[in-house]
């Protein structure tokens, strides 16, 4: 019983790529998509997922014997809530700006599909720091895409990082350079189709994947 | 009257739950292969947000607001009240389904009790927090159970409208010749993304 055995680290590291919710699971794409205009939001959103996943797995994995077979989805659903509720208070407490932003896609974090998913298919059966690896891991593998997602978007779409301008305003066609922001990046179609090229390179190197 | 009908028209073009805000999106994708289960499926969220929305409303002014009998300001339980009215209504429409058409209700299967977690119903609940918030002139302003009405209809009617539509399309590109590593997921969201692009010209409408 070593604290990484290989049946644990295969739950901490699958989702990062061989099972990632998003890509292969299809599992939370409604936050991945809307939060992604820009990288901030995208990484604490990423963040947020990740914290929520990984103790919500640990509270359901803890309680797992106790809970009666037929309520367990409200049980569920109450635990997550709760917990969401915290993480929004200490959002809009500490980064009151990005908390705006992510506007009511911090509450549908409830709703989000990775949660319940890791919720029945993993930490119902299994106890809690293997759970909580495999929240971790879920997490992570669910904020990679989102940090993809969102990079793309932010540089092509307004040149910057992290509110960060990387592209010289000099360049800009306007003043006389070459370069023109790509302002179909910020349209909400746009995250779709970048989502669906990551999609696209991750099963042409992986070609098992169905 | 006005009013009513243009947040009307809005929540199903302008403000649609799949192409602007993307809720909703897990079982869109999964349930959107046939357009006779789509439409099943579309029918059942617009009646869970019908009585959701109204239902929310009335706890978030009655119950939680601080100008309530209470006196308290509680809307940090807000999520917690609102997931449960959901998983509720869920749990009847399951059950009336399951009596008056057994044939959808396998067709649905496990997405049918998925409707509690589907994002758009909660999101049409927490936009609406945010929306009586908002300045009574706004085109988006909810100031009572009218308006409650008139967005869930709407939001549900644009989310099978988006359903439908996604599912006729993929009927058709069952005969097509898509690149291997796209098939399947990639270019579902491909069309999506165009369909969301062609949503776009909605947003000019001034209603």
């Amino acid at each position: 019983m070593s604290l990484l055995s290989k049946q644990n680290s295969e739950a901490l590291l699958g989702p990062l790529n061989k099972n990632n919710p998003i890509a292969v699971q299809v599992l939370g794409i409604c936050s991945a998509l809307a939060v992604t205009s820009q990288l901030k939001p995208a990484i604490v959103m990423g963040l947020s997922v990740t914290i929520i996943t990984a103790f919500s797995n640990v509270i359901i994995s803890l309680i797992r014997k106790t809970i009666p077979n037929r309520i367990r989805i409200i049980v569920q659903l109450v635990v997550v809530a709760a917990l969401v509720t915290i993480v929004s208070n200490i959002l809009k407490a500490y980064v009151y700006d990005v908390s705006v932003q992510l506007s009511v896609y911090v509450g549908l974090i409830i709703t989000n599909c990775i949660l319940m998913g890791r919720l029945e298919a993993f930490a119902l059966q299994n106890g809690p720091w293997s759970s909580f690896l495999d929240g971790v891991g879920n997490g992570l593998g669910y904020a990679v895409i989102l940090v993809i997602v969102g990079f793309v978007r932010e540089l092509l779409g307004s040149g910057c990082l992290l509110g960060v301008k990387l592209i010289p305003d000099s360049w800009l066609l306007e003043n006389g350079g070459l370069y023109l922001h790509n302002g179909m990046m910020t349209m909400p179609a746009m995250a779709l189709i970048i989502v669906a090229c990551v999609i696209w390179v991750h099963r042409s190197c992986n070609k098992d994947i169905e | 009257m006005e009013h009513f009908f243009s947040l009307f028209v809005r929540s199903i073009f302008v403000d649609n739950m799949i192409f602007a805000f993307f809720l909703g999106m897990c079982s869109y994708l999964a349930v959107s292969k046939t357009v006779k289960t789509s439409v099943g499926l579309g029918c059942a969220v617009t009646f869970v947000l019908l009585i959701t929305v109204p239902v929310d409303y009335l706890l978030q002014t009655k119950l939680l607001s601080a100008d309530s009998f209470l006196g308290i300001d509680l809307t940090f339980l807000s999520f917690i009240l609102f997931i449960a009215v959901i998983a509720a209504m869920t749990q009847l429409v399951e059950m009336f389904v399951e009596r008056f058409s057994p044939s959808l209700y396998s067709a649905l299967g496990i997405f049918l009790p998925l409707i509690a977690v589907n994002c758009a119903i909660m999101g049409a609940s927490l936009f609406m927090q945010q929306r009586i918030q908002m300045n009574p002139d706004n085109a988006q302003y909810i100031g009572g159970v009218g308006d409650c009405l008139a967005y869930a209809l709407g939001s549900g009617i644009g989310w099978t409208l988006a359903i439908v539509s996604l599912a006729a399309i993929r009927e058709k590109m069952a005969y097509c010749d898509v690149p291997k590593p796209l098939r399947g997921l990639g270019i579902t969201f491909i069309t999506v993304g165009l369909m969301a692009m062609a949503f776009m010209c909605f947003s000019g409408l001034k209603l």
